[in-house]
């Protein structure tokens, strides 16, 4: 950025700002948060939803704030009569297209559109005879809806997933006022390239993109006499799931959490943290086995459904590089089926395992059919985070007043390595603190590997395995991988081991987080999972006592016959349309 | 005085490059090739010429923004997706004169150090782009386009591109997102095509009709086509006649004239008694008996509320009923806007519905406040030109002619027996 310095004023203050910024910046930094909606703070400027629009003297027309740069001597008013008068017009004219089932919407709580109709005073709508346009749903995803009633063509589901993720897979069709965002040749989510990782329905401001619910499918299981029903929590859930409750950003619910699941009617509350664990012993001795035997090299990371799918549609030659470990989700299905209920005595077909995931690919995970290794599908129903508080709501949970309860064990059991796993960084940290020990046998002393953690697009490190240099890097956001991904296909890679996750800030930024989700409250959230590390006893994962009696008990050793056949998987080649 | 259809009205002028140079033909370039940019420049901006696309921006002052500009390589891009409606005028140049605007792109090029012109041609425009592909090669192969045009160090090509359909490609942004292959949507003004055009390149983008009087000003100076018709925006224009008016057609005349003389003495006068013209096509401003006396220069019809544009001059008799025609002006911007801006898309639907409503006896009388508002907000806030005059012609219909709007609103009435009540 240029680093010249222009005067202007804004309402009447004067301000100083750098060349290249925009008036809805400036604005910004003096507390004046102009109204918008296709304005999004990580995406490219769209300028079209025309509510941002300012006062600028001496333009004949308003102008879009979060598209004009400030000038020197520019004089700039957000809060006119006119400026009040077309926002207005301009927000009642989307209405004037938009269902009006505010009561039923999954967005009725946290609708952009509604709000800013609220705060726009928008109490008639003069519009309202207006013919509605209608429109099928995309229903084809196992884990992503999409009403094109609901949507404002605001771009930012677009954006989101051609500049965040490098994915394509909706863009605008048609013209004029029968544009729609479709996939391609109007295929349907499931049948392109989407990776249903759900950002879109983060960056989305009504309810136009949501998560395929499965609250009833819960309900219906905890209502049912014959079920045993266990349920997993993700990492990133206690981090975010407060939220859902009014609690600030980032709050550390852990406790009120396996409370309030309980109270729902589990049987057995449990953690993914358990099965993000096993993952560990797996992949890093995956890693080793790797490295040892000339295998192929660098290693990713395959815990982030979104990514392997992403992988499958757009670089499935580089399938070799990804670890063959399934993600903690299906390795903790697995288990619970395969190796808990038979030691509770209940039939796995009995058994319905719920998880909770800050994810909307879950979804889609737990729905293919290399993952029912127990005989039947190893994980039943997904929730996201939102869902989960949905429900906690609907059985009137006084989620903030609830005391701390605790999982259960033996598979709610878990170590500080296993929390990590919900900000970007943390598996290759976890992995790192047991591929350590497993190579040099010594016991490793600085366990923090700060080099990996934070919102950093691509890290990277070497880390010295007494002797031998482990080269790493960590992406997330499936554009940065792409850089990765393509150093490898390129042959130029210098890693041995990558981790990467779909969304940014990785699973605490997943698409089934409370909303918003934005870069401050991603923060927040990776605070708290660095700070359930430290508070735990334990911060290795081969440490676990759990993880070590499964070995004792059930599976024998890491890559062995049974781990090979409950822990692993593999992947296929996808279409991209 | 005829600049621009001075070969055409020639009677057995062909239009192909031998009657052309019949005509002294690419003598403007071969004096051009001779001249600097510096030169060039002065002579268009001496000319006082205004860009013939509508905005009526000073041609000369345009080219001189990309001559300074330092971005390599620089464009010209020829806006031939004449879409207006009511405006055919660049359509009769480019089937029956190609070589005059070749000449002037090529012209330009020299002027602003260009190596590459493209010309976007409307789609339906098939004899126009057929007549264009053939004089692209006949100059290409007599070196006044190519390598080392007439012996010079100067070389310029030309590549012919055919738009889709879509009216906004017309304005130029969206024009040039079409040319690159995108969606043709307009782009956030600033920066201009002059400083950030194709392909984020310095380009100078023309109209057919401002490129096709440049060999005659480089021929025969500035100066002298400063003088011709009005001083604000010298020349001669094309004015396309339309509507109800005897002798319908396109007239070439100078600026000075009046809107009285271009009815009355070259169309014959009007079939039955005027009521309205639209003098810009429909994002104009209705202009009513008592306004004829304007002079058809950009800045006389400002001064009336409305514009020239492209010069695309409806006349609209007593048998017409205004509500009706606001109506079909306002359908016409619902079919074109391009969706992307919320104030165009959503209102000029709810504008055409309004309107509509009215027409068939179910107006309200909140209707009218709501359409001006709905023209004020859209002029203030839609992202191109498109939007911001899609409501002018019902404005100023609802401003001109109350009273019609009235009855057909509080009494179920249309006097005309236009509108299906």
């Amino acid at each position: 950025m240029n680093e010249r310095k222009v005067n202007f004023t804004i309402d009447g203050q004067d301000l100083s700002a750098a060349q290249g910024t925009t008036i809805f910046e400036s604005a910004k930094s003096i507390g004046i948060n102009i109204p918008h909606l296709c304005y999004h703070e990580k995406l490219s400027i769209y300028g079209a939803c025309r509510v941002c629009v300012v006062e600028v003297k001496g333009k004949p027309r308003l102008e879009p704030s979060c598209a004009t740069l400030v000038e020197e001597g520019m004089v700039v008013k957000t809060n006119t009569s006119r400026i009040r008068r077309a926002r207005k017009m301009i927000v009642e004219l989307l209405l004037a297209n938009h269902p009006e089932d505010c009561f039923t919407c999954d967005r009725s709580q946290t609708c952009e559109l509604r709000d800013l109709a609220y705060n726009l005073g928008i109490r008639d709508l003069r519009f309202q005879k207006a013919r509605k346009y209608h429109y099928d749903l995309d229903e084809t995803s196992p884990a992503i809806i999409r009403d094109p009633n609901k949507c404002i063509l605001c771009s930012r589901c677009i954006r989101v997933c051609s500049e965040i993720q490098a994915v394509g897979a909706i863009d605008f069709v048609n013209r004029g006022g029968k544009t729609q965002v479709l996939t391609f040749f109007n295929k349907g989510l499931n049948n392109v390239d989407c990776t249903t990782c759900g950002q879109c329905i983060l960056a989305c401001p009504t309810g136009a993109l949501r998560e395929r619910t499965a609250v009833d499918d819960v309900w219906g299981a905890l209502s049912d006499p014959k079920k045993f029903v266990v349920v997993q929590t993700a990492p990133a859930v206690r981090a975010a799931i407060g939220e859902e409750f009014g609690m600030p950003a980032g709050s550390l619910v852990t406790g009120k959490m396996a409370e309030a699941l309980r109270r729902v009617g589990f049987d057995k509350v449990f953690d993914t943290q358990f099965g993000a664990d096993l993952t560990i012993i797996e992949e890093a001795n995956e890693l080793v086995e790797r490295i040892k035997n000339k295998g192929t090299i660098p290693m990713i990371t395959s815990c982030s459904p979104g990514w392997i799918k992403y992988l499958e549609h757009f670089f499935p030659d580089l399938k070799k590089h990804v670890s063959t470990c399934k993600s903690p989700q299906q390795m903790f299905g697995a288990i619970a089926k395969a190796y808990y209920a038979k030691k509770i005595g209940v039939e796995p077909k009995d058994m319905c395992v719920v998880s909770i995931m800050p994810c909307t690919a879950k979804k889609f995970e737990a729905q293919r059919p290399e993952m029912r290794s127990s005989g039947t599908q190893d994980v039943d129903i997904v929730l996201t985070t939102r869902e989960a508080g949905r429900m906690i709501k609907e059985a009137g949970i006084d989620f903030v007043n609830l005391p701390e309860g605790d999982f259960d064990k033996p598979l709610g059991i878990s170590t500080g390595a296993a929390v990590i796993f919900g900000a970007t960084g943390g598996v290759m940290e976890a992995a790192l603190r047991t591929a350590y020990e497993v190579v040099t046998g010594k016991t490793l002393e600085k366990i923090d590997f700060e080099e990996v953690r934070g919102m950093q697009e691509i890290k990277s490190a070497e880390i010295d395995l007494d002797g031998t240099i482990l080269k790493v890097a960590v992406a997330h956001g499936l554009s940065n991988a792409k850089i990765l991904l393509e150093e490898i296909k390129n042959k130029t890679s210098p890693y041995h081991f990558i981790e990467i996750m779909t969304c940014p800030g990785g699973c605490l930024g997943g698409g089934g987080q409370p909303m918003p989700t934005n870069e401050e409250v991603r923060l927040k959230r990776a605070e708290s999972i660095y700070q359930e590390d430290r508070n735990k006893p334990i911060r290795k994962s081969h440490e676990s006592p759990a993880i070590k009696e499964i070995y004792k008990d059930f599976l024998g050793k890491p890559l062995g016959k049974l781990s090979h056949h409950l822990l692993h998987t593999h992947y296929i080649k996808r279409p991209r349309y | 005085m005829k600049i621009l259809l001075k070969n055409i009205e020639k009677e057995n002028y062909k239009g192909n490059l031998k009657s052309y140079l019949k005509e002294s033909g690419y003598q403007a370039l071969e004096k051009a090739l001779k001249m600097s940019s510096e030169e060039i420049i002065k002579e268009v901006k001496d000319s006082n010429l205004l860009g013939r696309g509508g905005a009526g921006f000073p041609c000369g002052l345009k080219w001189e923004f990309v001559y300074k500009e330092k971005g390599r390589p620089k464009y010209i891009v020829c806006n031939a997706d004449e879409g207006e409606p009511g405006t055919f005028k660049d359509r009769l140049i480019l089937e029956k004169d190609p070589h005059l605007f070749l000449e002037a792109m090529t012209i330009c090029a020299k002027a602003i150090s260009s190596e590459e012109g493209l010309i976007y041609i409307r789609g339906e425009y098939i004899e126009g782009y057929k007549s264009l592909e053939k004089a692209i090669k006949e100059a290409e192969k007599s070196n006044f386009l190519g390598k080392n045009i007439l012996g010079s160090d100067f070389s310029f090509k030309i590549a012919l591109y055919r738009g889709a359909g879509a009216y906004v490609c017309g304005e130029e942004t969206a024009l040039l997102d079409s040319l690159e292959g995108k969606k043709g949507q307009s782009r956030i003004k600033p920066p201009f095509p002059t400083f950030v055009g194709f392909k984020d390149k310095p380009t100078v983008l023309n109209n057919v009709e401002t490129l096709a009087n440049i060999p005659a000003i480089v021929l025969k100076g500035g100066e002298r086509f400063s003088k011709i018709g009005s001083p604000a925006s010298p020349g001669t224009k094309l004015y396309c006649l339309s509507g109800d008016v005897k002798k319908p057609g396109i007239y070439e005349l100078p600026t000075s004239i009046t809107l009285k003389e271009l009815i009355y003495i070259y169309g014959g006068g009007p079939d039955g008694k005027i009521k309205a013209v639209l003098p810009g096509g429909v994002s104009s401003c209705f202009l009513t008996a008592k306004d004829l006396d304007v002079i058809m220069d950009y800045k006389s019809i400002q001064e009336k509320d409305s514009m020239l544009g492209s010069g695309a001059v409806i006349v609209i008799n007593n048998t017409r009923c205004l509500v009706d025609l606001a109506k079909r002006c306002a359908e016409f911007f619902v079919y074109e806007s391009c969706g992307k801006c919320a104030p165009c898309r959503e209102g000029t639907k709810r504008a055409k519905e309004l309107l509509t409503n009215i027409t068939i006896g179910k107006g309200e009388s909140g209707g009218i406040e709501l359409l001006k508002e709905l023209q004020e907000v859209l002029y203030d806030t839609s992202r191109c030109g498109l939007g911001q005059s899609a409501l002018n012609a019902v404005r100023s219909a609802l401003e001109k002619f109350p009273d019609e709007f009235e009855k057909h609103i509080l009494k179920k009435k249309c006097d005309l027996g236009v509108c299906p009540i």
